[in-house]
């Protein structure tokens, strides 16, 4: 037996030049399909209507805050939970009414879950154990994925001994061992501490490349949805807000909220002017392209703190607006800035702005700046 | 739906059903026959008019609700003391306290009504302490009731202080919180739900209990006592009814109590708690120490009284040692078959009764679906300790003995004796079982399904070797209870099949005191051997399955 390939060798996973992961080229039937799912658990509507395709070979991401269902959907697909409406296709089999125990996918879960009593070869052999695999292709399949997951030694030992990170690993292991074609993670790396969150981070997504097994994951931790991810699904309040690719949640946010939840974001209140221009208080700006939106119409721009240029002397881009640091907050890398944008000191900005760069303009609360707001990264939202 | 499925659906319905006919199905005719007279003909609320007109009947409900409310204001807080002092002082000895503050719990009750009449009784060593009253009747009851039920309230009390957060303690220190304001803002909000839990268990046992009064009440009567004249004695099965509904009542009542009690309180505590350590306090230990020490000496006093009564000649007059009592009076009489009736009873009891109880509680938490059944199977499972023994024991008798019953067939054999006894103590065991299966992993389940391996296997190699120690403990907890049970097997053996506990009774009643004693002696000895046993085999199996506990972490 050996590790699975992926199964379209035809499409590897593509890096374009500036290091952007686009997603895994499609086949013309997605692997998973998702077709109005709902839910409701009492008076709660857990969820409100989902539909969604996964691509065969993708790494999926739900993102969302507790309570938006992200979880209950993955437990839906892993039929572990039962939807109220709605059609589920996998590998162009409907499974929307098999139970858990009838369809094809591993799964790893926040807790581990590995069993207790059973040493890390036998909870990794699990699977196979009950599959009539003869007991050498079990010893050898076993060894296999334990070097996978980097713990090759630790078979003779039991989960207790382990630390989370490597019982989170001997998890994966299980779920993988018996070649799935779905592999589910439900916040896989919640439980675990920051180092070693990152570092099963990268693991998991190159072990996910590697196999070419189309992946589900839940998180609520937005870093790791856009670290990890092909497309990300951010999801609240039962249904979905925006399906992407890690740049275009982040860049192109759809609605408030993905603006709002997926990484910093300042939001300024405006009123349109017409012809592209906005008010923001006393400040006009010009963004050229959303000469759409009549004037008079109250909308709300995003803008990046990271797009927001901070100039102290006189050299400062065309359009840019005079301003005044209100605070500095010293991040590591980079410093917090909060900007005031008129003498009332209103509205403000928060901006990041290099350690060196706060260094050499000595910012400091009071300091008078220039900053540039590029129009090309600002988001209307209304 | 899964065959898989399906087959744990049929495991829960069939477990239902067994619940449905052992336990429901008794209770439901004892308000039938309440209502109706010998013929079977419905008679309304007559018999109740009857009863509450009699005057002597009336006299019971008092002394029994007096003798009841003055044994739980005495256990409760003697409980609470040796519970603080195990928990919180320095003192030496503590783990022989805890073993000699259990011991009651190995023997039937009424070994100690027995012992309380060989120390105060006509003829006893202690009775000028009375002042001229007598041991037989409300001192007799509530001496025996108090040492039956001391361990029952110390347990519960010892597990929520056991529970309390050290942390908390910690903080209360750094706030310089005097020594008495602490015991009144944290050990005592604490040990509120134990302290209330084990009022009512001590309430309910000593209202349910017969084999005391029986012994040692005299003319004191209580509707335990009630209950059994009326059946045995005067064979009035309807009256007995009646009665029986009237001694559900107080139960019940404490039963509901403690219920919603259990509800408000179920997320004081936090899984992160630290554990509490006691610090010295040389006059506070030695203060704990006199008071074990006395409260331990009681119990040896009522416990040794027992044995040693079996193995003299005749009490107070020839205090030669001797075994007749155990030759002549045990094995000679053939009283001896009872004591192996005793012995294969309990035996079946733990061992049927754990297989049954674990499973329904392994379906109840971790299969999937039929959340309406489950949350009534729930419910009914707690009813057990909500019924007296007598009152089962008189259900079972209306529902077995019933001619068009198609189960009537086990009356009078020991399978309902065993079946009984496993309905009387499910809810305690029950509970362990729950316990220990909810604090495995919920996710064991949907990570087998996803492997594709059926749920029982994993039953059979995660679920069950993980709670062997739970599952071992309920087996304990049946053996010893089959040993000592009297109440509910009372009205429900056969000549062949009568335990242990009732030829106590029996012997009691026709004057030999030593052979009963002798008997009370063989199943002490039988609970201690089970449980010392267990504590073997726990040990060992440990070793063998357990062995990941024991691992050692990097």
């Amino acid at each position: 037996m050996t590790l699975r390939a992926p199964r379209d060798p035809g499409a590897p996973v593509s890096l374009s030049k500036n290091g952007d992961r686009s997603p895994v080229a499609r086949d013309d039937a997605p692997y998973l399909e998702l077709a109005g799912i709902r839910k409701t658990f009492g008076r709660f509507e857990a969820l409100k209507g989902v539909s969604l395709d996964a691509a065969r070979g993708e790494l999926m991401v739900f993102l969302g805050p507790s309570g938006c269902g992200k979880t209950t959907l993955l437990r839906i697909v892993a039929g572990l939970e039962s939807q109220d409406e709605g059609r589920i296709v996998q590998g162009g089999r409907d499974v929307s009414t098999v139970p858990a125990i009838g369809r094809d996918y591993g799964i790893v879960f926040q807790s581990y879950a590995l069993f207790p009593n059973l040493t890390v070869a036998d909870n990794v052999a699990y699977g196979l154990v009950n599959r009539r695999t003869s007991r050498e292709t079990i010893r050898s399949r076993i060894a296999e994925l334990l070097k996978l997951v980097g713990l090759p030694d630790a078979g003779p030992k039991y989960p207790g001994q382990l630390s989370g990170g490597q019982q989170q690993r001997i998890a994966l292991a299980r779920a993988i061992a018996t070649s799935p074609g779905l592999l589910l993670l439900d916040e896989p790396l919640s439980a675990l501490d920051a180092l070693e969150r990152v570092r099963l981070r990268g693991e998991i997504r190159a072990l996910q490349q590697r196999l070419g097994v189309t992946t589900i994951m839940v998180t609520h931790d937005q870093e790791e949805a856009l670290s990890m991810a092909d497309r990300v699904v951010v999801m609240n309040a039962g249904r979905i807000e925006q399906v992407g690719t890690p740049r275009e949640v982040y860049e192109k946010p759809a609605t408030p909220f993905v603006a709002d939840f997926v990484g910093k974001i300042n939001v300024l209140p405006a009123v349109a002017e017409g012809s592209g221009r906005f008010r923001v208080g006393s400040v006009s700006l010009a963004l050229d392209h959303r000469q759409d939106i009549a004037a008079g119409t109250e909308v709300k721009l995003y803008l990046r703190p990271e797009e927001i240029g901070v100039h102290v002397n006189g050299h400062a881009a065309a359009g840019a607006l005079a301003a005044k640091v209100a605070k500095v907050e010293f991040l590591g890398a980079f410093c917090m800035v909060g900007i005031a944008l008129d003498a009332a000191g209103t509205p403000s900005l928060v901006a990041n702005v290099p350690r060196q760069q706060v260094d050499a303009g000595r910012l400091e609360p009071g300091t008078a700046v220039r900053v540039s707001l590029p129009a090309g990264a600002m988001r209307v939202l209304s | 739906m899964h065959w898989h499925d399906r087959l744990a659906q049929g495991l829960l319905f069939a477990c239902c059903a067994a619940l449905a006919l052992f336990l429901i199905g008794p209770l439901l005719m004892i308000f039938v026959k309440s209502v109706q007279d010998k013929d079977g003909v419905y008679v309304g609320l007559v018999h109740f008019r009857e009863y509450f007109a009699t005057p002597e009947l009336q006299q019971s409900i008092r002394n029994t609700l007096f003798v009841a409310t003055v044994v739980t204001m005495v256990t409760v807080p003697l409980a609470f003391t040796f519970a603080y002092a195990l928990t919180r002082s320095c003192m030496p000895g503590k783990g022989t306290f805890r073993v000699i503050a259990l011991t009651p719990i190995l023997a039937p009750s009424l070994m100690a009504a027995i012992s309380f009449i060989q120390w105060f009784g006509t003829q006893g060593l202690l009775k000028g302490l009375l002042a001229g009253a007598s041991v037989y009747g409300a001192i007799g009851i509530i001496l025996s009731s108090i040492y039956a039920t001391f361990p029952h309230a110390l347990m519960i009390v010892l597990t929520s202080l056991l529970l309390a957060d050290g942390r908390l303690y910690e903080a209360a220190e750094a706030l310089r919180t005097p020594m008495l304001r602490r015991f009144f803002t944290i050990t005592l909000p604490g040990a509120k739900y134990g302290l209330v839990s084990a009022t009512m268990v001590v309430f309910s046992y000593t209202v349910s209990d017969f084999g005391i009064p029986k012994v040692i009440g005299g003319n004191y009567n209580v509707l335990a006592v009630d209950i059994f004249k009326q059946v045995i004695g005067q064979q009035n099965f309807n009256k007995g009814a009646v009665v029986s509904l009237v001694l559900l009542a107080p139960v019940l009542l404490a039963f509901i109590v403690d219920w919603f009690m259990r509800r408000r309180l179920q997320a004081q505590f936090s899984s992160r708690a630290v554990p509490y350590v006691p610090r010295r306090s040389p006059g506070f230990d030695r203060a704990m120490l006199v008071f074990c020490s006395a409260v331990s000496v009681f119990m040896l006093a009522v416990l040794g009284m027992a044995v040693y009564t079996s193995f003299i000649k005749l009490w107070p007059y020839d205090l030669s040692f001797s075994l007749r009592h155990y030759v002549y009076g045990l094995i000679d009489a053939g009283v001896i078959v009872d004591y192996f009736n005793s012995l294969k009873m309990a035996f079946y009891t733990a061992l049927f009764g754990t297989l049954f109880i674990f499973a329904m509680a392994y379906l109840l938490e971790k299969t999937r679906g039929m959340a309406t059944l489950k949350a009534a199977v729930r419910l009914v499972v707690t009813i057990p300790m909500a019924v007296p023994g007598l009152v089962l024991g008189l259900g079972y008798i209306f529902f077995f003995n019933h001619p068009d019953n198609p189960l009537n067939g086990i009356y009078g054999t020991m399978a309902i004796l065993v079946l009984s006894t496993v309905v009387h103590y499910y809810t305690s065991s029950h509970m362990t079982a729950v316990t220990a299966l909810k604090a495995l992993d919920d996710e064991f389940e949907s990570v087998s399904a996803s492997l594709k391996v059926p749920f029982y296997r994993t039953f059979f190699r995660v679920t069950l070797p993980v709670s062997l120690p739970a599952v071992l403990d309920i087996g304990r907890y049946l053996f010893v209870n089959g040993m000592v049970t009297i109440s509910a097997v009372v009205f429900l053996y056969a000549p062949d099949t009568r335990p242990a506990s009732v030829a106590i009774l029996n012997m009691d009643e026709a004057g030999e005191i030593g052979a009963a004693a002798g008997m009370a002696t063989l199943i002490v000895a039988s609970s201690t051997a089970v449980c010392v046993l267990y504590a073997i085999v726990t040990r060992y199996l440990l070793r063998r399955t357990q062995a990941w506990r024991a691992a050692p972490r990097p």
